[in-house]
């Protein structure tokens, strides 16, 4: 008997590979689009690699978290290669996740019968963006200190549960080691649980439904999704892979000073890229507009937009009749220049 | 694959030599990426990992009325036994301008080469032009290692 | 009466004898009225001053008053306050003022009332010093007490505000000392002000108020003050300067200085215009001093040039260990090990430079390869850290390499099969 033969009798893979084989790809004008989810994928798969790697060495307290991330950097072989691939494949994660919403927006992929996997997919980018605000609290230097104190003040200003989200991602009322033994449990536990939920029903549901194609795009063909359009996702991965090496070994990040909680803020405090649009529209808003604080308009304004978002495939009563309504598509683009306008004000503004 | 047709020997051949060529390049690619994995699990080899506190000496190699200078966070930091026996520790950068104190037998208390400043061995200062005493570090005895951390 | 009334009654009885009582008992407790000043505000310009003054005044906020000093008898009005039977003295000359003091200040079974600690000698000094010698010979033109402490108010040494305050003392010197109209009929210089400003304790003293630096009586002594002799300066120098002290004394200078009358210190380092020593005060060549003695070709040059060759070498070393560690860093690599190798250094250093006052290379040369050889470790860090870079950045040479090649192969075997699977 052959090693699939034995394979086949005990684990019974056969029928996953014929449904895998049956599954075709659409190809059509934006059919670049797929590779969008598996990058993400192959960044969130590095992440892991990494990050249980660095599990290895770091330690979570304030008196030697930094020293922690100083030893892998500087003692221990190649481990300044695997913090720079963590911090640059974070980075490219949050981007994919960004480019993936993008496509799937546009494409209308959230329409009938894929509601669910937009919800998924809505909960995975809440958990990238806070994979990346705990993670980036680790090293316990100043500028992450400084940083993580803005956020959660930030946090704390939603109205009705502001107040108890701020004292309960603290673990405290200010940023102290409370709030790093809480930020390290929920980076490497409870959001990696969640997201093996969460990713596994969404991959799930991808497989199930197949491609979307996008409203009224005509398809020009089709191919298997076994063999053909894994290899072509594998060799985007493998070209990524190349990038990310690149990166990691020409442009270090900083460690930066440890963080002393008794010293003042530093000047030009600004937090990372992927939450800049947000710090930067509530820097503009007036202090105060009618009676209310300004800022509180800005956190409601983002919080109701993040709502629409998760609740399009509801609104958009049109897509499920395959057919484009101009609100939708306005909307998307109004939004995506407004995020990158921020994030470029933000970027180039003396803070 | 599709079943019942038959490849023709050339083309054959060549899926072959692609098939070898890339399962060669995965083993490559295995071997490049579990090199530095591998490496990287090895631990290093290093006196301390914090800085709060390190193993300044053996207990034998510190007998009363010596003094050592060893590292402590990346400065200088002193180490004595008094001529009573007791075991203290203090940072090693002079107050008046940084450089490094050390013991002197013959007087029994801390020095400073540069500019003739003594410290007593509470690092009060006793003389010369410091200004300030030296901190105090807290010293203790665990088996055969002293050892030094932040009070 | 009803009850009520009479208990009313009693009760503000009570109160007003109450009144009375307290006002009679702070009546009593306040000193009897003092004549002088009564008399004196009133006077106006020079006569009132005195009084303004005194608010202010250490001997005031002791309890003592004008007549303490000048005695008198303030509770009685007009001219007879200043009773000569009560001790009145009025206002002493400058020739009288010291005694006058000494009153109290010399006494220590006065003084121990106010504090114990204070010394009792000033008298003493002041009459051995250039100022009380000249005073004795019927000169009035010389510093007495209240030239430097002041008069109406007299504050406190401690009282930022007095001129005998250690950062406001040269400042109250100079008033006379930089003065030539003043010094020019005794002929005493009067450059010294100007040149400790710039120098190294003026700029401590005077611009960072820090009073461990030496201010015109911590050298001259205050009441005593006298020039101190050229052969005896350096004396004055070791009080602060142990350490150097010592080491000069090991050099061949010291007997050739004793023998030529010489100041220790201060041939070399001048008095009031000390700067700060730079390596290039010492070597073969100007603007080192040692050519003012030493002759071209002599073997005391000579010896002079090799201690600065040593230093100029470690100096080199640390440079060059600074250099390629700040590039190591800027590279993103980490250094923070090697700082306590470059602390040694330039220990070191500062240890060499302190040995030069040996005049001799047994003093100089073991910090002088201490020195080297920590720069040296530094360096090797900072060359370890670059190679490591160079190092990375083959590695990723290699890496690309391998993921080029799979990444070729894969693209091979994805058009071999669109080939075969859509031809």
């Amino acid at each position: 008997m052959s090693v699939r033969g034995w394979l086949e009798e005990r684990v019974r893979y056969q029928g996953v590979e014929t449904f895998l084989r049956h599954k075709e790809v659409p190809r059509h004008r934006f059919a670049a689009t797929y590779y969008t989810g598996g990058i993400t994928l192959f960044f969130f798969l590095v992440q892991v690699l990494t990050g249980l790697l660095l599990l290895m060495y770091y330690r979570p307290t304030a008196d030697a978290a930094f020293e922690s991330v100083r030893l892998i950097m500087a003692k221990v072989r190649f481990g300044w290669l695997v913090r720079a691939v963590h911090i640059w494949s974070a980075n490219l994660m949050v981007l994919g996740v960004f480019l993936h919403l993008g496509a799937t927006y546009f494409g209308k992929a959230y329409r009938r019968p894929r509601e669910i996997t937009w919800l998924t997919g809505g909960g995975l980018l809440v958990i990238t963006l806070a994979f990346g605000f705990t993670g980036y609290l680790l090293p316990w230097n100043t500028l992450a200190y400084f940083a993580t104190q803005v956020g959660t003040e930030i946090a704390g200003d939603v109205p009705l549960i502001g107040r108890g989200l701020l004292v309960l991602l603290r673990g405290g009322e200010n940023v102290t080691e409370a709030t790093l033994s809480r930020f390290f449990g929920i980076h490497v536990a409870i959001l990696p649980a969640v997201t093996t939920l969460l990713l596994g029903l969404h991959l799930l549901l991808v497989q199930v439904h197949g491609m979307s194609r996008p409203v009224a795009v005509p398809e020009t063909g089709s191919e298997p999704f076994y063999p053909h359009f894994i290899m072509r996702d594998v060799l985007v991965w493998v070209v990524l892979l190349g990038g990310v090496a690149v990166l990691a070994t020409l442009v270090p990040w900083e460690l930066g000073e440890k963080a002393d909680p008794l010293a003042p803020a530093p000047p030009g405090l600004k937090p990372e890229w992927y939450f800049l649009f947000m710090y930067q529209a509530l820097r503009m808003l007036p202090a105060r507009v009618l009676w209310v604080e300004g800022e509180m308009i800005g956190v409601l304004a983002f919080v109701l937009a993040g709502t629409l978002l998760i609740l399009v495939p509801f609104l958009d009563v049109w897509a499920k009749r395959e057919r484009r309504h101009h609100l939708f598509t306005v909307a998307g683009v109004v939004a995506v220049l407004f995020v990158i306008a921020m994030t470029v004000l933000g970027l180039r503004m003396e803070f | 694959m599709n079943a019942g047709v038959v490849e023709p020997p050339g083309k054959m051949g060549r899926r072959r030599f692609l098939d070898y060529l890339f399962g060669t390049s995965l083993a490559a690619l295995a071997g490049a990426v579990l090199y530095p994995i591998l490496h990287y699990l090895v631990p290093p080899k290093v006196k301390e990992v914090t800085t709060s506190s390190v193993v300044a000496a053996k207990a034998a190699d510190l007998p009363p009325n010596t003094g050592k200078i060893v590292a402590f966070g990346g400065k200088p930091a002193i180490v004595l036994r008094t001529p009573e026996g007791e075991v203290r520790a203090f940072t090693a950068i002079c107050t008046h301008l940084a450089c490094t104190v050390q013991y002197r037998p013959d007087l029994k208390h801390i020095w400073c080469a540069c500019h003739d400043g003594h410290y007593d061995l509470h690092g009060q200062v006793l003389a010369g032009p410091p200004p300030r005493p030296l901190d105090a570090f807290k010293a203790t005895v665990r088996g055969d290692d002293v050892i030094i951390s932040r009070g | 009466m009803s009850p009520v009334l009479v208990r009313r009654g009693v009760f503000l009885a009570g109160g007003v004898a109450l009144f009375i009582l307290v006002l009679a008992g702070r009546a009593a407790a306040a000193p009897p009225p003092d004549s002088c000043v009564g008399c004196h505000e009133n006077l106006g310009d020079r006569l009132s001053k005195p009084v303004a003054g005194m608010k202010d005044d250490a001997h005031a906020k002791r309890g003592l008053s004008c007549a303490s000093c000048h005695g008198g008898n303030p509770a009685r009005f007009g001219m007879d306050a200043h009773d000569r039977a009560a001790g009145f003295v009025g206002v002493p000359s400058p020739k009288q003022t010291p005694q006058f003091c000494a009153r109290c200040h010399s006494r220590p079974e006065v003084m121990r009332r106010f504090n114990p600690k204070v010394p009792v000698d000033q008298l003493a000094r002041f009459l051995t010093s250039v100022h009380g010698k000249r005073l004795a010979a019927g000169d009035p033109n010389v510093a007495t007490c209240t030239s430097c402490h002041g008069v109406h108010p007299v504050r406190g040494v401690a009282d930022a505000a007095s001129p005998v305050f250690a950062t406001n003392v040269p400042q109250m010197c100079a008033r006379c000392h930089a003065d030539p109209a003043r010094m020019g009929r005794y002929g005493i210089s009067t450059t010294q002000f100007a040149q400790y400003k710039e120098s190294v304790h003026g700029q401590a003293l005077l611009d960072r108020g820090n009073r461990q630096a030496p201010g015109c009586n911590d050298c001259h002594d205050n009441h005593g003050a006298v020039p101190p002799g050229v052969t005896s300066v350096a004396n004055v120098c070791a009080q602060c300067h142990s350490a150097t002290r010592d080491l000069f004394v090991r050099s061949p200078h010291k007997a050739a200085f004793d023998v030529l009358g010489e100041g220790e210190c201060t041939t070399c380092h001048g008095t009031h215009n000390i700067v700060f020593p730079t390596d290039a005060l010492i070597g073969a060549e100007k603007p080192a001093v040692c050519v003012r003695c030493h002759p071209a070709g002599s073997s005391g040059l000579a010896a002079a040039g090799e201690i600065r060759l040593r230093l100029e070498r470690v100096k080199t070393a640390i440079t060059g260990a600074e250099t390629i560690l700040a590039r190591a860093a800027r590279a993103g690599m980490d250094v923070s090990e090697t700082e306590l190798d470059l602390n040694e250094a330039r220990t070191q250093l500062i240890i060499a430079r302190a040995a030069t006052h040996t005049a001799g290379l047994p003093a100089v040369d073991p910090p002088t390869q201490a020195g080297l050889a920590a720069a040296g470790r530094a360096l090797a860090a900072g060359q370890a850290a670059i190679a490591e870079l160079a190092f990375r950045r083959r590695g990723l040479i290699v890496a690309l390499a391998v993921i080029g090649f799979v990444a070729v192969a894969l693209w091979l075997k994805i058009r071999e099969l669109e080939a075969r699977t859509h031809p």
